[in-house]
Formats: C-alpha cells, structure tokens, sequence
C-alpha cells in the first residue's frame, strides 16, 4: 500500500533501507548523517543497529554481514569515509555477497564540519557506483535500486547526500516492502583472501566490471535529459541537489536542456549526446568539480565548459539557487539590502555544561605556564576555542588531540596538554593513547566525559563506564589516572590534580565525568 | 499559490516547533512542502533558521531563492533582520521584540527596531511578556505561529489550530488547550 510521509532525507534514506530488506545499519553518529540510523532505531527495531565504535568497525561489520548473504547500510558523515578508507577501498576488492550501502553525508560549506571533501571522489577511487539522490522522494526510491545494483554487479554502492537534501523535509511516497535475505554465507575464499594473488585477480575482476558500471549509468533511470532535444546555447549538466537549484531557476524557459546526474561513472554517451546539441556546458554539482574536470576530459579543450573551476559558479562552498541562477545568467532581483545591524552568533557550550568547567580549570592552571598548549578535539568541547574561553589550540580529526600533544611533547613542549571527548576518545583515541604510553611521553590527557555522544543529540558512546579500564588496560599507571566531578565547588581540587599531573614526566590521564544537560534535560522530560 | 517562509532565532527557542506545525498542517491539506532545518554544532546557542516552502505546485529547491520569500517569523528581532534580502517587496516580517542576548556586542536595540520598521509590513510583540502574563512560558514559539497566521494565507489560521492539536496529542489534552490558547492570543494581538 502506498502512503505519503513527511521525511527528512535522511529519514527517506532510513526507510528506504528498511523497505529494501537491510538485516543491519552500521554507523557512527556524524552531522548530518545520524537521523538514518536514529530513525532505524525507532522503527524498525529488528534490524540490528546499534552504534559502532567509528566508521571503519561499522563497515566492516557491515561486510561481515555481506559476507553472511545480508544486506546491510553503512552511514557517516564525509569526514568518517577518511576512516573506514581503509575498509571501504578493499570491500570493492573482495565485492560483496548480500548488497552493501555505504552513504557518505557530505556537508558543503561546513556547516558542522572542519572540511567540505567531496565523497565521491571516493566512489571513484574504489571504482564502484556512486548514486546521487536529487530529492527526498529519490533517496527513498533508490535504496532497493542500489541493494539490487550492489548484489547485481557483486560490488558495494556509494550513496552520497549533502546536507540541505539530509536535512530537509518533504512528502514521500513510500510503500513495497522487501523481506529481508537468508542467511547465505559466502564459500569464495579465493574473493575474501586479500593474498597478492588473490587480490591481483580480484583487482583485475573490478577492472573488468567497469564496462557494466557505465552500462548501468547510461541506462539508469536516475540518469535522464529533462528537456529540449533542439539546438542551444547552453546545456546543463545537473548532479544530485544542484538539479533542484536549475530547476528552481525555470531553464525551459530559457530553452535550455537539462541532463540530470544521479548516478556514476557519468553516463558518457548521455554527455557527448547533450554536448552536440549545445555550444557550451555548465555543470552544477555540490562540493568539489569532480564531473567538471572529467568532462573537461572528455571533450577536450576547444569545447567551452562552464562551473567551478571557471568562476562561474564559487570554488567553495554549497550551491544554492542563488548562485546557481547568476550562473545561468538569469537576472536575480532582490528587494531589500542586507540588514546593517546584524552580527554574527556563533555557538556556545550550554550554560551549566560540564565541558564550561573543564575549560575554567584548564585555563587557570595553564596561565601559570609561559607556553602551555591545549590540543583539542573533535565534538562540543571543541567550542571552548570560542570566546569566553579560547582555551584550545588546535583541532584537527577525531582523536588528533592526544597524538598531537605527543608530538608536541617529543619537539620538547611543555605543558602539552590533551582535550578529547569520551565518545572520540573510543573512536580514534585510544591507539594514539597507548603510543603516548608506550613512549612514555610526558603529556596530560583530559577525557571530558558527559556519557555521551552529545555534538550530533546525545548518542550511546562506546566506552561508557569502562574508561579507567581501558586507561589502565593500556598501560596508565594507576596513580596518574584521576577521575573528577567537573563543577565549580570542585575547581581547586580539580586544578590542583592538573598541576601536580602536568608536571609528572609521563603519561596522566584525568576523567572529567559529568552527565551532559541535554541528554539529563531529556532524561528528566520523559520521566514526567 | 506558494508561500515562501524563513524561520529564524536562537538555537533553543523553539522554531522547528513552528515549523513542525505549518507542515503538519501543510501535509494535512495535502500541499507540496520542502523544509530545510538546522542541525547540530549551530543548535548550540548559535543562530539558527528554517526554510519552509509550501505551494500547490511541485517545488524544486529546499532552499528559498534571496528576493523571493514572502515571509519572514522571528522569535529575535536581530535575527529577523538577518534574512531580509530574502523577502520580495511585498513580504512580511513577523517578529519577537524581545532581544536574546548571548553575544557581548549585540547592537543597539533601538537600531534593529529602526530597521524593522522601515521595511514595508512589520508586525514585533512582546511575545515572552505575552507568554507570561497569561501563564504560558512555554508557548512564546505558538504566540508568535499565531500572529503570523494571517500572513501564511495558503493555510488557515483553522488548519493551523487543528495542527496544533496533532502536533501536541501525545504531550496530552492540557498542553493542546495552552497551545491552541496561545496560537489564539497571537491570532487576535494582530
């Protein structure tokens, strides 16, 4: 039975991926892609979904699942496809067994994010198809399209959104219901053994997949010319969400024809075909010019081509159908000036956070140093480098903090201090923890835990109650390990313990442990 | 028929609740609608804004086109003025008077209000001073939905109450009746 909702494309994403017969989600919470796996979670409690440890445990445990006949989504935001690299690249070695999806949530101009990269670029390193919903309706039709492409072509798919499709609501038809697959566990050992031999054949095997890859795309229903078979001046090429910023901008009634991309390797006959009727191209896409600089190739040189690397459409920063008409030469009228009493308001840690504390400690401890340095982290701590603490110096990745302060430490800094949250601390922290360890370098590290994955709403962090095990599993010594109540009655023991601590030549590890006020606001709310 | 509607404020104060009754209300009355929202690092305290679309048509873009909304419903008069060259010649500005200031260099009031005015269809109210006289603390986000009822046109001020009884059911009868109150107390202040 068909029923319209009202979804988020994340949540289209979501149930899509239930209705296609996913027996697992694996992710880990990353704006602005976690409402897939929430809303997994809320509704459709027999797939398993809990949280993972980071990007790379969660794909491949999605393999495993693969590997064992099921169909199974992976979900990060862009930066998280830097961690699961790894998996991720030599999953399209092995190729699957049940289907794999691996949505990447990229973020144009970096609205929750330190980086705008493009994640099909990955798609294109692995050699597999990249599929680009449009709308919100799209991102639901495709996930049975993509399962079946995956198991079909024996390959992972990449489903790259962008944060105003993750992000944005709309009515969606949804209905057909898959069942899920049977356990079948996979007997191709020579597919799954990554020996040089093996993968020299498996390798060779994606090579020669590829003709059927671009096959798919030249056929694919999500690839399609919207208008205009006659001659123009100018043709579009619209990818993903750029299609909705032409569209906005009325080009028929310009004459100008659309050919609209959601699916990759970019359809090249489609291209070629569109490019004979035009004089010109502009290609829209969001993020980086990935299709650009391949078209570029293909038509080579003498033919004019028009999009971010030319100016015509901004080098950074997301599309909008602002820039994306000024492109297309379409006059854009405003009716009002931009306001001049306005001023920038950039966030803040919530009044009462634990994280508040943390900050006031460290920055009175550290004043009493000619040159301490603060690494910080990825998460909300990472607000504590705004006014009125400006406390940290540096954030980089998830789990930076501690291998930076180390380095630090190593080029003879003192005092190198780390700042990093309970959750990032599981994802990326512990290895660069037991670096420091095994070196014994003289570093403070500050676990701010709140019990939680606060940044993306407060999801289950991994190593909740288990974080004086795992310090002392790796090797802190007993007496350099402190756990503190972060609260301002607490301030002078709290400052105390960070000075007799930065002065110890080894590795200290304090555990600020406070409850985050969101998720006990929350707690309180539904108590009542 | 389309209306084209920016919801700004504060992270917190409450305008994805707005928003959440315009689309219930808009699905209900079987509209096309797109409603980009705000998540994450900006919810903390930061500025945060919503696009909201409705229209009889197919709508393409989530995001609203600079010169073409037709309204604009604020729960802070700064960040009302944030989105003003979003609004069409004839758009409206339905806004809080009451300033939130979590910034240290917040500009004169006066100044903002000055700015407000000149545009040509302003409609500012105490909404929190509203809220509290008629003991409803929780509701300046519905007080506000109120007054800009009139504004919205292609959903009735009717609609729009019925969806606040949606909207606030599982929260139980008491919050609906203070809510659907508060949409009133707005619907009537204009």
């Amino acid at each position: 039975m068909i029923e319209r909702k009202l979804l988020l494309g994340d949540e289209a994403v979501a149930l899509g991926a239930i209705h296609a017969g996913i027996s697992g989600v694996y992710a880990y919470p990353g704006t602005p892609s976690t409402e897939i796996t929430e809303y997994i979670q809320t509704h459709a409690p027999e797939i398993r979904s809990r949280w993972c440890t980071n990007e790379k445990t969660a794909l491949e445990a999605a393999l495993g699942m693969s590997y064992a006949g099921k169909r199974a989504l992976v979900c990060m935001k862009h930066v998280g496809m830097n961690v699961a690299a790894d998996a991720f690249i030599n999953s399209a070695i092995t190729g699957v067994n049940g289907g794999i999806v691996v949505l990447a949530a990229d973020d144009p101009s970096m609205h929750s994010s330190q980086n705008e990269q493009d994640s099909r670029f990955y798609g294109k390193f692995a050699m597999i198809p990249i599929l680009e919903p449009s709308t919100q309706q799209e991102a639901y039709d495709i996930m049975p399209y993509a399962f079946c492409l995956s198991e079909e072509l024996k390959l992972p798919v990449l489903l790259r959104v962008v944060t105003r499709l993750a992000h944005s609501r709309a009515g969606v038809a949804v209905g057909r219901i898959q069942p899920q697959n049977p356990l079948h566990l996979d007997n191709e050992r020579t597919h799954w053994v990554l020996l040089p031999g093996n993968a020299r054949r498996q390798y060779a095997s994606l090579i020669e997949k590829q003709p059927l890859l671009l096959a798919s795309s030249e056929k694919s229903p999500y690839n399609k010319s919207v208008f205009g078979e006659e001659k123009s001046e100018l043709g579009i090429i619209a990818c993903g969400i750029a299609y909705n910023y032409i569209m906005e901008n009325q080009p028929q009634e310009h004459g100008f024809p659309v050919l609209k991309i959601s699916q990759y390797p970019i359809p090249e006959a489609l291209i070629k075909e569109l490019a004979s009727q035009c004089k010109s191209l502009l290609i829209a896409e969001d993020g980086q010019p990935l299709v650009e600089e391949q078209i570029k190739g293909m038509l080579g040189s003498n033919y004019p081509i028009k999009g971010r690397l030319t100016g015509d459409l901004p080098r950074m920063g997301e599309l909008t159908p602002d820039n994306v008409g000024e492109a297309l030469g379409i006059e854009q009228a405003t009716a009002f000036a931009a306001a001049q009493h306005i001023v920038a308001r950039p966030p803040a840690l919530c009044q009462g956070c634990g994280h508040r504390d943390v900050y006031d400690a460290l920055n009175k401890v550290a004043a009493e140093y000619e040159d301490a340095r603060i690494f910080g982290d990825i998460g909300c701590y990472t607000l504590g480098a705004l006014p009125p603490f400006r406390s940290i110096d540096s954030c980089v990745d998830m789990g930076a903090s501690i291998t930076m302060a180390k380095g630090a430490a190593d080029a003879g800094a003192h005092p190198s201090i780390a700042v990093i949250g309970d959750s990032t601390f599981t994802h990326s922290g512990m290895t660069g923890l037991l670096d420091a360890i095994n070196d014994h370098s003289p570093i403070t590290v500050i676990i701010s835990d709140n019990l939680t994955t606060a940044m993306t709403g407060g999801q289950d962090s991994a190593g909740t109650n288990k974080f004086e095990a795992i310090c002392l599993g790796l090797g802190v010594e007993p007496e350099h390990l402190h756990v503190v109540v972060p609260l301002p009655k607490n301030m002078e023991e709290i400052t105390n313990i960070l000075r007799q601590e930065i002065e110890y030549k080894g590795v200290s590890v304090i555990i600020p442990r406070r409850e985050c006020m969101q998720t006990l606001k929350r707690k309180l709310r539904n108590k009542k | 028929m389309k209306k084209d509607i920016i919801l700004a404020g504060v992270g917190g104060q409450g305008i994805l609740t707005i928003a959440t009754i315009i689309g219930d209300a808009a699905a209900a009355a079987g509209l096309s609608l797109k409603q980009a929202e705000v998540h994450g690092m900006s919810q903390r305290g930061g500025d945060v804004q919503s696009n909201l679309r409705l229209s009889t048509d197919t709508i393409h873009s989530d995001l609203i086109k600079q010169g073409t909304a037709d309204l604009i419903i604020s729960m802070e008069p700064m960040e009302a003025l944030r989105y003003v060259q979003y609004l069409h010649d004839k758009g409206s500005v339905v806004t809080s008077s009451h300033p939130f200031k979590n910034i240290p260099n917040y500009p004169e009031e006066q100044d903002i209000a000055t700015e407000l005015e000149a545009l040509p269809h302003t409609v500012s109210l105490p909404i929190n001073d509203i809220a509290k006289a008629n003991s409803l603390p929780k509701s300046a986000n519905v007080i506000l939905l109120g007054m800009a009822a009139k504004f919205i046109e292609i959903l009735s001020p009717e609609q729009l109450r019925e969806s606040i009884a949606r909207v606030f059911a599982r929260k139980g009868e008491e919050v609906v009746k203070a809510n659907q109150k508060a949409f009133d107390l707005g619907l009537t202040a204009v």
